[in-house]
């Protein structure tokens, strides 16, 4: 079919002990193969394995309320581990690519992170913004930047683009609320990506499982061709006619592809409706309405402020997690 | 721009997998954002930039394998343009 990237995110590829064997069958297949991983757990004997295996790339993330973000600020351990576990990929030939996700309680400390990231040599830098689904989105109100820290942050960003200009690329991503126009998800529903979970089901997007009343075809049951031309669910918010207005006649359609799918059933309930990012959406009051729920959030003191003090970031753990899936 | 010597080794950078695609008929250069399609020369010269060879090797080697064009301006022209792009990296300065 022509597919020539797979990526393995998660979750934590790195907890699969075949993974090894699923890149050694990528390569072998002819795709350049893409690790995205937190590192923890990356030590010099399985990086050697995936390199023989052929790994092509690797990223390291930072997630969002993640241990090894939250103590950056402290500096301690988890966090030395990833740092060397970015110089050793480094030694085996990769680029160092960090991605580091942003939000109100550490937004204000992107310059230590660019700094951190020039320090150990990374070539290319990714701060994006928490994207407000399951568990984010549940704590929208403490992790919404506000308006100062946004261009604050931007400022920031763009002095650092022009330090380290031809050494080190930095990405910069503002959260989606702040925009008047929403992300081309995906670049389109089914256009480009399809996502196999790890039980088989085939996917537009990471997020799209949420949305109810769509059946996602199984890999063990059809073929990867017919899930992709045929099925009902690749071809639900493909192209162009499933759009309602105000996107069905909107020029920038072609553009936007309408926003997401996913963020338009979360927010308005329906995700055929114009993604509410975008400010000709009829919802696009729910939009900001949160902004200024999280902006008196931040102003009431729930929100950036001097590590140690007020309650401490709600982490993702396992507990935490069968709440947001039950 | 670079002008490289004929004794000068390139290789395809880290950054970027060189590879056949059949389902192009081209070869193309894989990265991590995406795929750059190459036109027939490219391919062929990008090919022989193995980290092994000289320019001046890789000229002679397309040069025998295409003996009706005058080829070693278009290939050093090239070269540069992929030195650019970043898509090959100098492996052995001398
Ligand atoms: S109305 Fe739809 S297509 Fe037009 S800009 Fe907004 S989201 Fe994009």
């Amino acid at each position: 079919m022509g597919a020539v990237q797979l990526g393995f995110s998660g979750g934590e590829p790195l907890l699969r002990r075949d993974l090894e064997d699923l890149v050694a069958e990528a390569r072998h297949l002819g795709y350049y193969t893409n690790l995205i991983t937190s590192a923890a757990g990356l030590g010099e004997p399985r990086l050697k394995a995936l390199k023989e295996a052929g790994l092509d790339h690797i990223q390291i993330s930072f997630q969002a309320g993640s241990q090894a973000l939250n103590d950056f600020m402290a500096g301690t351990r988890i966090f030395e581990h990833k740092l060397a576990a970015a110089r050793l990929v480094k030694q085996y030939g990769y680029d160092i690519v960090l991605n580091f996700v942003v939000y109100r309680d550490n937004i204000d400390q992107i310059g230590q992170m660019l700094d951190m990231a020039g320090e150990v040599g990374a070539d290319y830098v990714e701060l994006a913004n928490v994207q407000y689904y399951g568990w984010a989105l549940l704590n929208r109100d403490r992790l919404l930047p506000t308006r100062e820290q946004l261009s604050r942050a931007e400022a920031i960003a763009h002095q650092y683009q022009e330090r380290w200009k031809g050494r080190m690329r930095i990405l910069y991503v503002i959260p989606d609320y702040y925009e008047e126009r929403p992300k081309a998800c995906m670049s389109g529903w089914g256009s480009i990506f399809l996502t196999v979970a790890p039980d088989g089901v085939a996917l537009p997007c990471q997020a799209a499982r949420q949305l109810p009343g769509i059946e996602f075809p199984n890999v063990r049951d059809h073929s990867v061709e017919w899930i992709w031309n045929e099925s009902p669910a690749f071809n639900k918010f493909r192209g162009f006619d499933w759009m309602k207005e105000p996107c069905r006649s909107c020029p920038d359609r072609f553009k936007d592809y309408g926003g997401c799918r996913c963020q338009a059933y979360m927010l308005t309930g329906d995700a055929g409706n114009t993604d509410p990012v975008c400010s000709l959406s009829p919802r696009h009051d729910v939009i900001l309405s949160a902004i200024s729920s999280a902006n008196a959030a931040a102003e009431r003191g729930n929100g950036a402020r001097e590590p140690g003090q007020g309650e401490g970031p709600i982490f993702r753990n396992v507990r935490n997690s069968s709440k947001l899936s039950a | 721009m670079a002008v490289f010597d004929p004794d000068t080794i390139l290789a395809i950078s880290n950054k970027f997998r060189l590879q056949w695609e059949a389902a192009q008929q081209a070869y193309v250069l894989l990265y991590a954002e995406g795929m750059i399609k190459l036109n027939v020369s490219a391919g062929e010269v990008l090919k022989r930039l193995d980290g092994q060879r000289t320019l001046a090797a890789v000229i002679e080697d397309l040069q025998r394998q295409f003996p009706n064009a005058a080829l070693e301006d278009d290939v050093r022209e090239f070269v540069n343009i992929a030195h650019d792009h970043g898509w090959i990296i100098v492996k052995q300065p001398t």
